[in-house]
């Protein structure tokens, strides 16, 4: 149990270790002549105006609300999942109900346009 | 069955050394975490020069062309030279980015992909480690893609990688929903979530065939997972040039095209773990099955790439939202209810 959890450890360790290797190993070969054009933001060769980060749309915030929303429940669902079986008819009926409720609250944001995307 | 039997001598054989020499006994599992992690690594280098020459090849015979034919035969080391050039290009930061988030970037979008293919049976026994909590594991590991897409979108302070990453993280989160209510059901049938479990639950029948709504639904929801047409919004080459990576370039930006063919091949494997059977098949050893199904769906997800349009934006996230994911939720309650009353 432990053992499967230090190689995920490692391999989180690995995977960052793979790309520093991969940025540095390319540091030697790479050129580095920056200037001042050249480090200008890519807007098709307009001159680029002011920061880009700016107040920005109120529905990604919505998108992500829902998001948290529905994966914490899909959280709860996986245990369940797992035991389905062995649960039986009971379970069931408590996760319809736990199910239901968000869907009242899906049709509530689907009524209200928080999904609407226009 | 032509990894384990390798991995298992190489075991024994580590085993004798700390015998003999009276070494300590976390000697063995230190040694094959190196040797899997060198394993995948490779393997996943291996895989996406493969798979970068296959789509430029499927999309050129799509389109009647012939694609790169120069380098190789029939362009095959085609994407080893283009490797070779990217590794020499230079790196630029854009003046005003934030640096230190614009740099962690990469790390964000490659480690996880890493990471998930821990929990990946390539074969009878080939497998890292079979976690109890696979599945979960898997997609709880793999969204971490959504913090790089946004990081690096953030901070190359463009306004179209701006754009772009608000876009492909609204997207990823939206259909994430989706695709894990899909595999909900393939875990009740199974009951456990060990994906080495879930390939041997399926010995007499694919899960294909009692989940066919739920695999569909899979399908699509990964197809916008990673971020392939009819859901590439992110990249929309005509309108924002490239996306969230416009910015990056050199190794930088081939970590993130790296993490996106490594991760189309992850969800398509993942896909024929649970769906199809994984490395179960007749005559031919396990590892060939596991290959030929997800190079199957890695197939299928190359033509849905070349033969439909890009939807629309206020489309794909009213699809999500408005259908998808009650779909799913049918999906998880009928599967329940027939499981229950069996």
């Amino acid at each position: 149990m432990l053992t499967d959890y230090a190689f995920v450890a490692f391999f989180i360790f690995f995977g960052i270790f793979f790309v520093a290797a991969a940025l540095i190993g390319a540091w030697f070969v790479r050129p580095s002549r920056p200037g001042k054009l050249k480090n200008d933001i890519y807007e098709c060769g307009e001159v680029t105006r002011g920061t880009s980060w700016v107040q920005y749309n109120v529905r990604f915030y919505l998108i992500a609300l829902a998001f948290v929303v529905f994966d914490v429940e899909a959280a709860f669902l996986f245990p369940w999942a797992v035991a389905a079986k062995k649960l039986g008819l009971y379970a069931f009926v408590e996760i319809t109900i736990f199910v239901a409720i968000l869907l009242v609250a899906l049709a509530y944001a689907w009524r209200k346009g928080g999904l609407k995307w226009a | 069955m032509i990894v384990h039997p390798v991995l298992s001598w190489l075991k024994d054989w580590w085993v004798g050394i700390v015998e003999t020499y009276g070494l300590p006994t976390w000697f063995v599992p230190a040694a094959q975490m190196v040797v899997n992690a060198i394993l995948i690594a490779g393997f996943i280098a291996v895989l996406v020069l493969f798979l970068i020459w296959l789509t430029r090849k499927v999309s050129a015979h799509i389109q009647q062309r012939l694609g790169p034919m120069r380098v190789g035969w029939h362009g095959c080391v085609q994407t080893v030279a283009d490797a070779l050039k990217l590794v020499q290009k230079e790196d630029t930061t854009p003046r005003d980015a934030d640096r230190p988030v614009f740099n962690i970037a990469p790390f964000l979008a490659f480690a996880p992909t890493v990471v998930a293919f821990v929990v990946i049976p390539f074969g009878d026994g080939a497998i890292v480690r079979d976690l109890n909590i696979g599945v979960l594991f898997l997609f709880a590991i793999t969204t971490i893609n959504v913090i790089a897409i946004l990081a690096g979108g953030w901070a190359s302070n463009s306004k179209y990688s701006l754009l772009g990453g608000f876009r492909s993280a609204a997207q990823l989160v939206s259909y994430e929903v989706p695709l894990i209510l899909s595999v909900l059901g393939v875990i009740m049938l199974a009951g456990t979530m060990k994906l080495g479990a879930i390939v041997e639950a399926q010995n007499a029948m694919w899960f294909v065939v009692y989940q066919p709504l739920g695999f569909v639904i899979y399908v699509i929801a990964a197809t916008a997972e990673v971020n392939r047409t009819p859901f590439d919004i992110p990249e929309a080459e005509q309108e924002l040039v490239s996306g969230f990576n416009i910015e990056y370039s050199g190794m930088k930006f081939a970590m993130f095209f790296l993490a996106e063919f490594a991760n189309m091949f992850l969800v398509s494997a993942v896909a024929a773990t649970l769906f199809l059977g994984g490395w179960k098949g007749p005559w031919l050893p396990g590892e060939f099955w596991f290959l030929a199904k997800s190079f199957a769906i890695v197939l299928l997800l190359m033509f849905f790439r070349w033969t439909y349009p890009r939807l629309r934006v206020d489309q794909l996230m009213s699809f999500a939202w408005k259908f998808l994911l009650p779909l799913a939720f049918l999906n998880l309650l009928v599967t329940g209810l027939i499981l229950v009353l069996m």
